[in-house]
C-alpha cells in the first residue's frame, strides 16, 4: 500500500446520502440524535466511529432509548460523579439508522483540578467496593421489582365502584400514563446504576493494564485479560443452568422425550406424565427465575427475545445439549483448567519481578480481580434482567394499543419515539373519556407504514466504519479497550480497498489457530443455522449466544476489543477469536474456508 | 542397554564415574526436557574392559613414572607409545557388539545408516570443580558408518594420552591412577534452520520475552553475523509472537554429505521467507524457556532444526550458557504507575494524559 492510495479521511456524515427509499430518515429520531446542518463545521471537526458492537442494527425510533440512557449515564459518571481526570463521556449521533460515537476529552488545563475530586470519590468506591456493591444489588433488584409490578390493561367500560365510594374521583387513565412515565424512569434509573461501578472497574483494569505494558513491553493484551478475568461470572449462569438440565435429563433417562425436538409446551406436557418428568420440570421451573431473564440479543432492541417469554429458545438449547451429553461429552466450561491457566500466567509474570515492582504487580492485580467481576456480572442484571422486564412491558402496552386499533401489528409501537407514545396515551384516554373514537387509529397505521419503509431501506446499507478525519494517534484507553478502535485499526479501515482482500487484521482476542468453514450470522434469529465446528462470523456477538459457543470452533467479529463480549466468551470457552476486523461479515461469505489465528489477530480466507 | 553403552534418553540415573563429564551433562539435559542431539555414551566400563583385559593399565602407569613435563620431546615420545598400545589393543567382543547395537539403533532413529555423527571424548576427570578440561581430549565430527565410528571411539580413548592431556593433568595434580573415559556418539546436526535465542529482550531488558534469531542452514553464519537473520520476539509466558522481522538471508552453510560443510547461496524463494514456521518458533521458545528454568538464570542458547529427525523431535539444543550482559544490569523500570491504591491509579491516569496531548 502506498501513501498515494491511502485515504486520509473518512466521508463526512453530511456527504453520505441516505440509501434509496430512506430519504428523510432524520425525522424518525429525536432532533438531538441526528447531525444538524447548522452544526456542520463543528461536527465535521470531530472523528466519529460506528458502534456496531452495541447497535449492530438500524434503530427503530423507540429503540433509541438504549443509546440515550446507556451512553448518557456512562458519560455522567466520568464527567460529574467521579471526575475521571482525562476523560469525559462520549457524544453520540444516529446516522442512516446506525450509531456513531465521539469520545469527549477534558481540556488539558482542567485536568489537574479534577484530580483531588477523583481521588476522593473514586477512592471511596474502591475502598468500600464490596459493601457498596451489595447495596447496589438491592437497588437494582428493587427497581426491577417495581417495574415488574407495572401492568398495562384494557380500560374498563365504567370506573370501579370504589372510585365512587371511596371518593377518589380519579380514573385508570391517570394511572396508565403515570405507569408509562414510571416505566421509562425505572429503566433510566437502572441504566444509571449500570455505570456506577462499571467505569471504575475499567479504571482499575486499565491501571493494571498500563503497569503490565510498562513492566513487560509488548505483553499480549490477551495475557493481561486472562490474568484478571473471573471464571464464575453470573453472565454464564443461564447457560450453565441449561447444561445442568440436560445432564439431569440424561440421568433421569428422559432422552426420548427431548429427542423429538418438539416445542417447549409439547415437551413439558409429555414430561408431566411421568414422575421423573415431573422431577425434571421442577428443576426447570427452579432455573427460570431469575436465569431465564436472558435474551438471545443484547438487550438494546425491542425485538430481543427473552427466554422466559419464549421457552422454545431455552428448550431448543437443552435439546441440543442432551444430544451431546448423551454422547458422553463434557458440556461445562473447563473452569478448573481456566483457573489453573490464569494462575500460571499471573505466577510466571510475577516470578520475573521483585521488590517494589512485585508488590505493585500484586496490588494492582488484586484490585483488578476484586473489581473486575462486576464488568462481566452487571450485564446480566441490566441488559438481560432489567431490559427483559422493560421490553415485556413495552410490548404489553404496544399490544394493548394495537387492540384499540392504533396500529396494524402488535409491536408497531416501536416505530414511535418514546415521547410520541405519551400523546397516544392521551388520545386513548380522551377517546375513552368522551366515549368517541380515538384519532390515532386513523393516523398511525399509515404513518407507521411510511416509517417501516424508511427503516427497511436503511437496513439495505451496511454502515460506514467512521466519519471524518481520525486523530493521528488514538490512545484514549476506553475507546481502545471497549471498541478495539486503535490507530492501526482505523488506518486499516482507511486503506482496506488496497490491502490483500484475503487477509483481515483485527484484535488477537482469544488465542489459538483454527481452520474451518465460515457461517456468517447477521443476528440472533439466524443462530440456528450454525453447524458443528463452523467458524462464527458476525458483525458482533452477544454473551447470550452462549449455547452456540459449544458448537463453533472460532469467532470473527467486525467490531469489538479485548473486552468485547465475543472476546470474553471465547476466552471462557477456549475458542480462538479475532475481533474488530472492520468488515469480516461483509467480505466473508458462508461456506468459505477460513484460517483464524486468535494469537496474532488475523483471518485468512483460504478457499 | 548393556553396561558398555548408555542412551542419552535413558531413564536410568546418570553416574559421572560411568559417563564422564560431557555425557553426564548430555543425559541430564535430555531428561530435563532439553532436546540435545540424540546419541549414546560408550561408558567407562568399555574403556576399563579394554584396559583391564591385559596388564595394559599397569604398563601405562609405569611408562609415565618420573616424567619431566618440561622435556617436550620425551613427553611426546611416551604419549605416542601409549596411544599406539591403545590403538592396537583388541576390543573385547561384548564391548564391540554393545557399541554396534547402540549405533544401529541411533541410525534407525535418524532415518539412515549413513547419518553423520560426532564422536566426542567424555573423560571422568573433566568438568571437575577446579579443572574444566575443556578441549583436552579429541572430538571427531562428521563421522560416517560403523567402521569409522568404532575407529574414532578408539582414537578418543587414545586421546586421553596426548602430550597435552598428560601435562595438563600433571599441572593440575590429577592422578593417572583410576583414570577412565567414556565416549559420546551423537548425531551431527543437519540443520535446515538454526540460530540463537535469548531468554531476555536485549533491547530493553524485558525478562518476559524470548528473542530468537534464525537463518537457513547451520548456525555459524548467524553467530558470526555473516547473514542478517530473521528476528522474532516471543512472549515467554503466553508463547505468542509479539514481533517478527523477516530478513534477506542470502547464504547458508550446509553439510556436503561427505564429512564437510559448504557455503551456498540461498535460492530466491527461500531467502525472503521465514526460516521458521510459527509452530517451530514456539518450539524454539519453549526450549529456551526450559533451559532458563533448568539453569535458574537467563540463558543464551544455540539451537537447530534438524532435517533428518522426526518433526516432533527435530528442534535441538546445541548450547546453553548464562546471558551476562542484560540480566546483570539493574533494570531501570519506569515507575509512573508503581504502588497500588487510588494514588497509584491516579498517577497512571495522569500519565496517560501525556499521551492524550498527542491527539
Amino acid at each position: 500500500m502506498t501513501a498515494a492510495t491511502q485515504r486520509k479521511s473518512f466521508v463526512s456524515p453530511y456527504d453520505l446520502p441516505a440509501p434509496q427509499g430512506a430519504e428523510g430518515w432524520q425525522d424518525l429520531y429525536p432532533y438531538n440524535l441526528v447531525f444538524q446542518e447548522n452544526l456542520k463545521d463543528v461536527e465535521n471537526g470531530k472523528f466519529w466511529f460506528c458502534d456496531s458492537q452495541h447497535w449492530p442494527n438500524v434503530f427503530k425510533p423507540f429503540e433509541t432509548i438504549g443509546v440515550e440512557f446507556a451512553v448518557r449515564c456512562l458519560g455522567a459518571y466520568n464527567t460529574r460523579h467521579y471526575l475521571i481526570p482525562p476523560a469525559n463521556g462520549i457524544e453520540f449521533r444516529i446516522h442512516n439508522g446506525f450509531c456513531y460515537m465521539s469520545p469527549v476529552a477534558v481540556a488539558p488545563e482542567l485536568i489537574a483540578d479534577r484530580v483531588p475530586h477523583f481521588m476522593e470519590r473514586a477512592g471511596f468506591y474502591f475502598e468500600n467496593w464490596d459493601s457498596l456493591l451489595e447495596n447496589w444489588k438491592k437497588k437494582v433488584l428493587g427497581t426491577i421489582e417495581e417495574m415488574d409490578a407495572i401492568n398495562f390493561e384494557a380500560l374498563p367500560e365504567m370506573v370501579d365502584i370504589e372510585v365512587i365510594t371511596s371518593g377518589a374521583g380519579i380514573d385508570p387513565t391517570a394511572k396508565m400514563m403515570a405507569d408509562y412515565d414510571r416505566l421509562i424512569q425505572l429503566a433510566y434509573k437502572n441504566w444509571e446504576h449500570h455505570f456506577e461501578f462499571l467505569n471504575l472497574g475499567y479504571v482499575a483494569y486499565l491501571d493494571f493494564f498500563g503497569f503490565c505494558k510498562e513492566s513487560f513491553p509488548g505483553i499480549p493484551d490477551l495475557a493481561i485479560a486472562k490474568m484478571v478475568t473471573g471464571v464464575d461470572s453470573v453472565l454464564f449462569r443461564p447457560d450453565d443452568e441449561l447444561k445442568d438440565l440436560a445432564v439431569l435429563a440424561v440421568k433421569l433417562n428422559l432422552i426420548a422425550v427431548f429427542d423429538k425436538g418438539d416445542d417447549a409446551a409439547t415437551t413439558l406436557a409429555e414430561l408431566a406424565e411421568s414422575s421423573d418428568g415431573v422431577t425434571w420440570i421442577a428443576a426447570w421451573e427452579a432455573a427460570k427465575e431469575p436465569w431465564f431473564n436472558y435474551t438471545s440479543g443484547n438487550g438494546f432492541y425491542g425485538s430481543d427475545v427473552y427466554w422466559r417469554d419464549n421457552l422454545n429458545l431455552p428448550m431448543g438449547y437443552v435439546q441440543d445439549y442432551i444430544v451431546r451429553a448423551a454422547k458422553g461429552e463434557e458440556l461445562h466450561r473447563p473452569k478448573d483448567a481456566l483457573i489453573i491457566e490464569r494462575d500460571r500466567i499471573a505466577g510466571e509474570y510475577a516470578e520475573i519481578l521483585s521488590g517494589e515492582a512485585l508488590d505493585t504487580f500484586n496490588g494492582k492485580l488484586g484490585l483488578a480481580r476484586t473489581v473486575y467481576p462486576y464488568v462481566e456480572d452487571h450485564n446480566f442484571y441490566i441488559e438481560h434482567w432489567t431490559m427483559g422486564v422493560f421490553w415485556r412491558k413495552v410490548r404489553q402496552l404496544s399490544r394493548l394499543l394495537h387492540d384499540y386499533g392504533f396500529w396494524a401489528n402488535p409491536d408497531d409501537m416501536l416505530y414511535l419515539t418514546r415521547d410520541e407514545v405519551r400523546p397516544v396515551l392521551f388520545d386513548l384516554a380522551t377517546g375513552w373519556g368522551v366515549g368517541a373514537d380515538c384519532i390515532g387509529p386513523s393516523y398511525w397505521p399509515a404513518e407507521i407504514e411510511r416509517r417501516k419503509g424508511i427503516v427497511d431501506a436503511l437496513k439495505t446499507a451496511r454502515p460506514e466504519p467512521a466519519f471524518n478525519e481520525p486523530p493521528t494517534e488514538i490512545n484514549e484507553p476506553f475507546t481502545i479497550m471497549l471498541w478495539g478502535i486503535t490507530t492501526e485499526q482505523v488506518q486499516q479501515w482507511l486503506g482496506a480497498e488496497d490491502g490483500d482482500p484475503n487477509v483481515l487484521k483485527g484484535m488477537a482476542a482469544s488465542a489459538g489457530i483454527v481452520e474451518g468453514k465460515a457461517r456468517v450470522i447477521m443476528g440472533p434469529e439466524e443462530l440456528d443455522q450454525l453447524e458443528q465446528g463452523e467458524i462464527l462470523v458476525a458483525p458482533v456477538t452477544a454473551p447470550s449466544w452462549g449455547p452456540v459457543f459449544g458448537k463453533i470452533s472460532a469467532t470473527v467479529t467486525d467490531i469489538g476489543g479485548m473486552m468485547s463480549h465475543a472476546a470474553i466468551v471465547c476466552r471462557e470457552y477456549g475458542l480462538p477469536a479475532v475481533t474488530g476486523t472492520g468488515k469480516a461479515s461483509t467480505l466473508i461469505k458462508t461456506g468459505m474456508t477460513l484460517r483464524v489465528d486468535g494469537s496474532n489477530g488475523t483471518v485468512e480466507i483460504i478457499g | 542397554m548393556s553396561t558398555y553403552t548408555f542412551s542419552f534418553d535413558s531413564s536410568e540415573a546418570p553416574e559421572h564415574d560411568r559417563l564422564g563429564g560431557k555425557c553426564t551433562s548430555l543425559v541430564i539435559m535430555t531428561s530435563a526436557g532439553m532436546p540435545v542431539p540424540p546419541g549414546f555414551a560408550v561408558t567407562t566400563a568399555a574403556f576399563d574392559a579394554v584396559m583391564n583385559q591385559t596388564t595394559l593399565r599397569d604398563h601405562i602407569l609405569k611408562h609415565l613414572q618420573n616424567l619431566d613435563p618440561n622435556d617436550v620431546a620425551d613427553v611426546d615420545n611416551r604419549a605416542a607409545h601409549i596411544r599406539e598400545l591403545i590403538m592396537t589393543q583388541e576390543v573385547p567382543a561384548d564391548v564391540r557388539d554393545a557399541t554396534t547395537a547402540a549405533f544401529r539403533a541411533l541410525m534407525a532413529y535418524c532415518g539412515g545408516e549413513d547419518t553423520p555423527v560426532a564422536v566426542r571424548s567424555s573423560a571422568t576427570a573433566e568438568d571437575l570443580p577446579d579443572a574444566s578440561f575443556a578441549g583436552q581430549q579429541d572430538t571427531y565430527l562428521w563421522v560416517i558408518g560403523e567402521r569409522d565410528v568404532l575407529q574414532k571411539i578408539r582414537e578418543c580413548w587414545a586421546s586421553l594420552y596426548t602430550a597435552r592431556a598428560i601435562t595438563y593433568r600433571m599441572a593440575n595434580n590429577i592422578s593417572d591412577e583410576g583414570l577412565s573415559m567414556a565416549v559420546a556418539v551423537q548425531k551431527m546436526v543437519n540443520a535446515r534452520t538454526s540460530g540463537v535465542a535469548m531468554t531476555i529482550d536485549p533491547t530493553n531488558g524485558d525478562r518476559s520475552k524470548i528473542v530468537v534469531d534464525s537463518s537457513w542452514g547451520l548456525g555459524e553464519m548467524v553467530v558470526s553475523g555473516e547473514v542478517t537473520p530473521d528476528n522474532f520476539v516471543i512472549d515467554k509466558i503466553m508463547l505468542h509472537v509479539v514481533n517478527r522481522i523477516i530478513s534477506d538471508k542470502h547464504e547458508e552453510l550446509v553439510p556436503s554429505g561427505r564429512g564437510t560443510v559448504i557455503r551456498k547461496e540461498v535460492d530466491a524463494d527461500r531467502r525472503y521467507s521465514p526460516s521458521l514456521s510459527d509452530p517451530e518458533l514456539i518450539s524454539v521458545a519453549r526450549l529456551a524457556k526450559a533451559a532458563e528454568k533448568h539453569y535458574g538464570n537467563v540463558q543464551d542458547i544455540e539451537w537447530a532444526i534438524d532435517a533428518d529427525l522426526p518433526p516432533e523431535n527435530n528442534v535441538l539444543l546445541l548450547q546453553s550458557r548464562p546471558e551476562t550482559v542484560w540480566s546483570q544490569k539493574k533494570r531501570e523500570m519506569k515507575v509512573t504507575s508503581a504502588g497500588s491504591g487510588i494514588e497509584a491509579i491516579t498517577r497512571s491516569l495522569m500519565a496517560q494524559i501525556g499521551d492524550r496531548a498527542k491527539i
